[in-house]
């Protein structure tokens, strides 16, 4: 790691400021993504930023038809949340499948959303409930939020305090592993509200997190795994690497989507 | 059989230190003053270096030197060297390039070694290193196997079509004739995959010079400190040997990867006297990715001719062999000693011919890797084997059980004399374990699921106990293989045996000391094994080959009998008898046919007071030590066979059932001969199902981190069914054969045959990625479709 | 420079380090607590997990400012003077090391997963759950079988072994 300033600020406010006085400051949250990266020399901030003691950011509650969670909960505190597994539990269940214990324990929903790595979880699952990014100046929708990959709408010295989910009748995830790291390399986030459906990618996508709208159309039909039967997805704008190439991610998309609605449907 | 004698699950009295954390392995070493030293390496796989600007760099903060090729030269330092002398078909020497320890005008892959920067702290060395200016010219980079004979781009002048050997074993008149007679002949192609060791605990090494006395120390992460110190002293010249101490303390896993001379314990140890400071170095795992030898890399055609009632006749190899950028420490042996003399398997095959093309590429050195040359013959031959009999029409396990060897000793067409064996136990035994019977009633199940399942088998042999010191040596070996031991008897009993064999997770400490407490009749715990010090233990060759039981074992063997023998000459004269009338058993010396007796313990106290004989007649003391060489090398063998169910959605192969029969001869520790079967079948379903490292045409090491390189983590594997037959070994006296490398040997192509038996038609790579399989089944649902 | 106060093994260390230092650094370099190790550098191998105020977390990617005021617990604290805990004494009986350079993160892996799961752990979860921990030695087998054991010797132990369960998915 390269030399830097640390800072402890004890509320989100207090960061913003924080982030603001220093130039090329980072916030550090989970530290999964971003002290591996220093490690490696491939990130050299000269100030950090430490989330872990600003109380106002931490917590799961439910308020009216969304769950609202901090951004510095842990994964581990959302898979484990009695509000999270009561409301929608494929969100505790997706929580509970990233990286192993040890990392559950210490990466943030915050972090990772903030760092919308294209094999990351929580975009999925962002994007499929239609939830909203809260930040220190504004709230915006997923949609608005993940604009590429490893980017978001997010401005300089801009932090994001919470991600409210709107409560939904019916949601799902299943992912295929990458099998050397353990990220996710198809993830498919499927959801159901009222008549609305949606299904998301994450891991596979040239973009990052993307919609796939063919799904929904088949799935709003009637929403059961066998809906998706024949349904494949294309393998432009897939991603390949040497554990998958883009034919193989785009056929595991069906497979992974039938998953989820299984999931989802209790079949 | 006592509670810690042979044969016993004793529980490891080395495990104390490791569950609580008080291991000491090389990066735990502190030494007052210590430096830290970090390595500069190639970013290309293969350029001239114009120019090296050290001279910013040298101005930084905390930096104590610099040092390049040009400075090790200056100094007399000799490059690194490789032990194993391979002449061609026409007789000539192997064409071996320099390997210098840090790069001398040119670097040849990616993680070679340009310059190394001492400083007061790592992130200072970091910081400096990265000051450093070195202009490359970069030249184009040969990486494919393959395709690296004859190349436009050539690796070493010395080698100018990148040829390092065209090699050959057997008799190529015999083999082809039989091949004319053969009315069956089954023809392959195979990829042996590159791996990378992965110990967990990273190489590591400190070094430190006394200039007091002239003499350097240095720690290292090594499973043979004795021939590090050897090769140090008389090949690289850091040292005579008398002024140079090698300590391998702790060593946290070597898998073959901690058997070689590496640049950075050179440097580090002799940079220590350069900059008068000790000077540590630990890779972190991606130097390690980069820079630790790897293992395998075999391109091969293989063909095996039958008769019409299925006899094997005759086998045909052709194997090109990846040694990467340089040649390693004992590199040029392992695709051929450690090889081509394993082609017979278990078979009684009349004619066996393979020749060996050994390539430069632009990538990590490649050397022996658990198992060395055995994996890659075994692979070979149990495909072949299975794929023969599947065209035969026959049952793979009949056909294989057809063919064995059934009478020993056997001399095979390939230099090895099996001495003993019985490979149709092993098989039946396995099949029950496995429960053949109901394969298909499984694999319908399967079916009725949407799943495809597979048995495959694997009837292995390896030499291992390496090896008899004349026969290496007429090979090509530049050292004896034998082991030395010293059984120090202390005034009260206790006993401290010093070894040549190096303990990195095999479990010396007790098994050694099993052999001990059961020889002398004495206590366990009054029993300790010293090992890795090179300033301790006179001189040793290390552990590899799963030689430290058949070899180590016997030297220590060899000297407990010395130690009883002088023993005996001090109870005749304690017991006032004759000493052919002395006896020893149960710890006890004792006069025949009397009830006089001397406990062991008071025989070594008599020793040393030297009170009831005359000290010019026989000597004092009790201390005896002994070196052994083996009589030939050792033929563990068995039977290993695996079910998998594949889903052919995704592609993913679960392995649902192993059955392992293994024939290591004797036993000393069930516990701990299970758990070698254990990790070595582990990494042979690594290298089978997930591991696989890939450098891409520009020869840039794509899977250099554990993000991108599949290590097998508990969820990919199954438990195993171990079981155990005995043929002992004659050429030792424990009648030991060795079981450190069997799972890695066995493994890979008993998965890949499940793997195909499930999928219905042979061509399928390793590793078996979920990607790979899908698209192999892909084609056999499409072709059960079509039928 | 930042300061730096911790509860280490149950004594109280306060340390002026650069704010750069990793846990695992402070634990190896500064309080010469060599039993947490170092296997990899992207978070991946568990050789270097902790207990960081009761959970088991990656010392390697955890800087030691940001954790100011914990209570860490290393491999060498597991024990309670000489007598081991029953995770220990089940890797001994077990046979679950052979080199033992993984052996202080799986252990302390073990006993999180206890924590987490109670005392009734069956093989697939155990394997599941040892995700972040990689081995080259054992093939897993006996560290399976040790957990399992180890699992149910806590629950006989002394109350202090005793953390009580959620049953949740983690």
């Amino acid at each position: 790691m390269y030399a830097f300033t640390y800072h402890k600020p004890t509320s989100a406010r207090q960061a913003a400021t924080l982030l603001a006085k220093k130039e090329d400051a980072k916030l550090l949250a989970g530290g999964h993504t971003l002290l591996p990266t220093m490690k490696q020399r491939l990130a050299s901030p000269t100030a950090l930023v430490d989330l872990g003691a600003c109380a106002d950011l931490k917590g799961i509650t439910v308020k009216g038809r969304n769950i609202v969670i901090g951004a510095m909960t842990t994964h581990g505190e959302v898979a484990n949340s009695a509000e999270v597994q009561g409301a929608i539990p494929a969100l505790a269940f997706l929580a509970g499948s990233i990286g192993d214990p040890a990392v559950r324990y210490r990466g943030t929903i915050g972090g990772s959303v903030a760092n919308n790595d294209p094999a990351a979880d929580y975009p999925a699952a962002l994007l499929a409930l239609g939830a909203t990014v809260v930040t220190n100046k504004r709230k915006l929708t997923a949609e608005e939020f993940f604009t590429g990959l490893y980017e978001t709408a997010l401005d300089e010295g801009e932090i994001i305090t919470k991600v409210s989910f709107p409560l939904v009748s019916k949601a799902g995830y299943a992912k295929f592993r990458n099998p050397a790291s353990r990220y996710a390399m198809v993830g498919v986030f499927v959801a159901k509200r009222g008549s609305e459906i949606r299904v998301t990618v994450t891991g596979a996508g040239e973009g990052g997190v993307f919609r796939w709208p063919e799904a929904e159309a088949a799935l709003k039909a009637r929403f059961a795994p066998k809906s998706l039967d024949g349904l494949k997805h294309t393998a432009n704008g897939i991603n390949g690497d040497i554990h998958a190439d883009a034919e193989y991610r785009a056929h595991l998309i069906g497979v992974m989507a039938k998953q989820a609605v299984a999931q989802a449907t209790g079949k | 059989m006592s509670a810690t004698g042979i044969g016993a699950a004793v529980r490891r009295k080395e495990d104390h230190r490791f569950i609580t954390g008080q291991g000491r392995y090389t990066d735990d070493v502190n030494r007052p003053g210590q430096a830290h030293a970090y390595f500069l390496r190639s970013p290309h796989a293969h350029a001239k270096i114009k120019s090296i600007d050290t001279k910013a760099a040298a101005g930084m903060p905390g930096v104590l030197g610099i040092f390049t090729g040009d400075d090790l030269a200056t100094d007399k330092i000799g490059g690194l060297i490789c032990g194993w002398m391979i002449h061609n078909k026409d007789g000539s020497p192997m064409r071996a390039g320099p390997h210098p320890a840090l790069a001398q005008g040119k670097v040849r892959y990616v993680g070679d070694h340009v310059a190394v920067v001492v400083a007061e702290t790592l992130a200072q060395a970091r910081d400096a290193a990265e000051a450093i200016a070195v202009d490359y010219q970069e030249l184009p980079a040969v990486v494919d196997t393959a395709k690296a004979i004859g190349a436009k781009t050539v690796v070493h002048d010395e080698a100018p079509d990148n040829s390092v050997f065209n090699w050959h074993l057997g008799d190529k008149d015999a083999t082809e004739n039989a091949f004319k007679a053969a009315k069956h002949v089954t023809k392959i192609d195979l990829v042996n995959n590159r791996l990378v060791p992965n110990a967990m605990e990273p190489r590591a090494a400190v070094g430190d010079y006394d200039a007091g006395d002239g003499i350097f120390t240095l720690y290292t992460t090594s499973q043979n400190p004795h021939v590090a110190r050897l090769v140090l002293s008389a090949f690289i010249g850091i040292a005579p040997e008398n002024k140079l101490r090698v300590i391998a303390p702790d060593v946290g896993g070597g898998f073959g990867s901690k058997i070689f001379i590496y640049a950075e314990e050179t440097v580090c140890v002799w940079a220590a006297k350069k900059v008068g400071r000790p000077v540590k170095w630990t890779a972190d795992r991606t130097e390690a990715f980069l820079s630790d030898a790897h293992g395998r890399d075999h391109v091969t055609h293989a063909e095996l001719a039958t008769d019409a009632e299925g006899k094997i006749l005759a086998m045909r190899v052709k194997t090109t062999a990846n040694l990467g950028a340089y040649l390693s420490t004992f590199s040029s042996s392992v695709p051929t000693y450690l090889y081509a003399p394993l082609l017979s398997g278990q078979y009684d095959i009349p004619a066996i011919y393979c020749e060996v093309d050994a390539v430069y590429t632009n990538t990590a050195p490649v050397d022996a890797y658990r198992g060395a040359g055995r994996p890659e013959a075994t692979f070979v031959v149990e495909r072949l084997v299975e794929i023969t009999a599947r065209q035969l029409g026959k049952d793979p396990a009949k056909f294989r059980m057809q063919n064995y060897i059934k009478k020993f000793p056997h001399q095979t067409p390939v230099i090895m004399m099996y001495d003993a064996g019985n490979y149709g136990a092993s098989m039946k035994k396995a099949l029950e374990i496995i429960d053949y019977k109901g394969i298909g009633k499984r694999k319908r199940d399967s079916a009725r699921a949407g799943k495809l399942r597979g048995i495959g088998f694997s009837s292995y042999i390896e030499a291992c106990g390496i090896a008899p010191s004349a026969a290496v040596g007429s090979l090509g070996a530049g050292v004896g293989l034998w082991e030395s031991a010293e059984v120090r008897v202390n005034p009260v009993g206790t006993v401290e045996v010093l070894t040549g064999s190096h303990s990195h997770g095999q479990g010396h400490e007790t098994t050694f000391a099993q052999l001990v407490s059961d020889r002398l009749g004495i206590p366990i715990d009054n029993v300790s094994i010293i090992h890795g010090d090179t300033d301790k233990v006179q001189m040793g060759m290390g552990t590899y080959g799963s030689r430290s039981g058949a070899v180590g074992m016997s030297a220590i063997f060899k000297a407990i009998d010395k130690v009883i023998a002088k023993g005996k000459k001090v109870a005749a004269h304690v017991l006032e008898a004759d000493e052919a009338d002395i006896d020893f058993a149960d710890g006890h010396f004792s006069v025949k046919g009397t009830d006089r007796k001397l406990d062991f313990g008071s025989c070594a106290l008599q020793a040393y007071v030297a009170h009831k004989f005359n000290g010019q007649e026989l000597e004092p003391g009790l201390k005896e030590g002994a070196f052994y060489d083996p009589t030939n090398f050792t033929f563990p063998a068995g039977v290993h066979i695996c079910e998998v169910e594949i889903d052919p959605e995704t592609g993913v192969t679960r392995i649902e059932r192993w059955a392992a029969v293994d024939d290591f001869g004797n036993v000393i520790n069930p516990m701990i001969v299970e758990g070698q079967v254990h990790g070595g079948i582990a990494q042979g379903v690594g290298q089978a199902l997930l591991e696989g490292a890939r450098y891409n045409a520009d020869g840039q090491l794509v899977t250099a981190s554990f993000m991108d390189y599949t290590m097998p983590r508990a969820d990919d594997l199954p438990s195993f069914d171990v079981g155990m037959t005995v043929t002992p070994c004659p050429s030792n006296p424990l009648g030991i054969k060795g079981c450190g490398e069997a799972g890695a040997i066995a493994s890979p192509p008993a998965v890949i045959n499940a793997i195909t038996d499930a999928l219905g038609h042979e061509d399928i790579a390793m590793p078996a990625t979920p990607q790979a399989v899908w698209r192999a089944a892909q084609k056999s649902v499409n072709r059960m479709a079509a039928e | 420079m930042a300061t730096v106060s911790l509860t280490v093994n149950g004594k109280a260390v306060t340390a002026n380090i650069d704010p750069r230092t990793l846990l695992v650094q402070f634990l190896r370099e500064n309080l010469r607590l060599t039993g947490t190790h170092v296997g990899c550098d992207t978070s991946q191998c568990g050789a270097c997990l902790v207990h960081l105020d009761g959970k088991a977390v990656k010392s390697c990617t955890t800087l030691a400012v940001s954790v100011d005021g914990a209570s860490v617990t290393t491999i060498e604290g597991l024990a309670s003077g000489d007598t081991l805990h029953p995770m220990q004494e089940a890797f001994r009986e077990h046979h679950g090391l052979q080199c033992g350079f993984c052996t202080p993160g799986m252990i302390m892996s073990a006993v999180d997963m206890v924590n987490r799961r109670g005392h009734e752990l069956d093989e697939k979860t155990i394997r599941e759950d040892l995700d972040g921990n990689i081995c080259r030695c054992t093939g897993y087998h006996n560290i399976v079988k040790a957990i399992a054991a180890g699992a149910q010797a806590m629950a006989g132990g002394s109350l202090k072994d005793r953390e009580p369960p959620r049953h949740a998915a983690e």
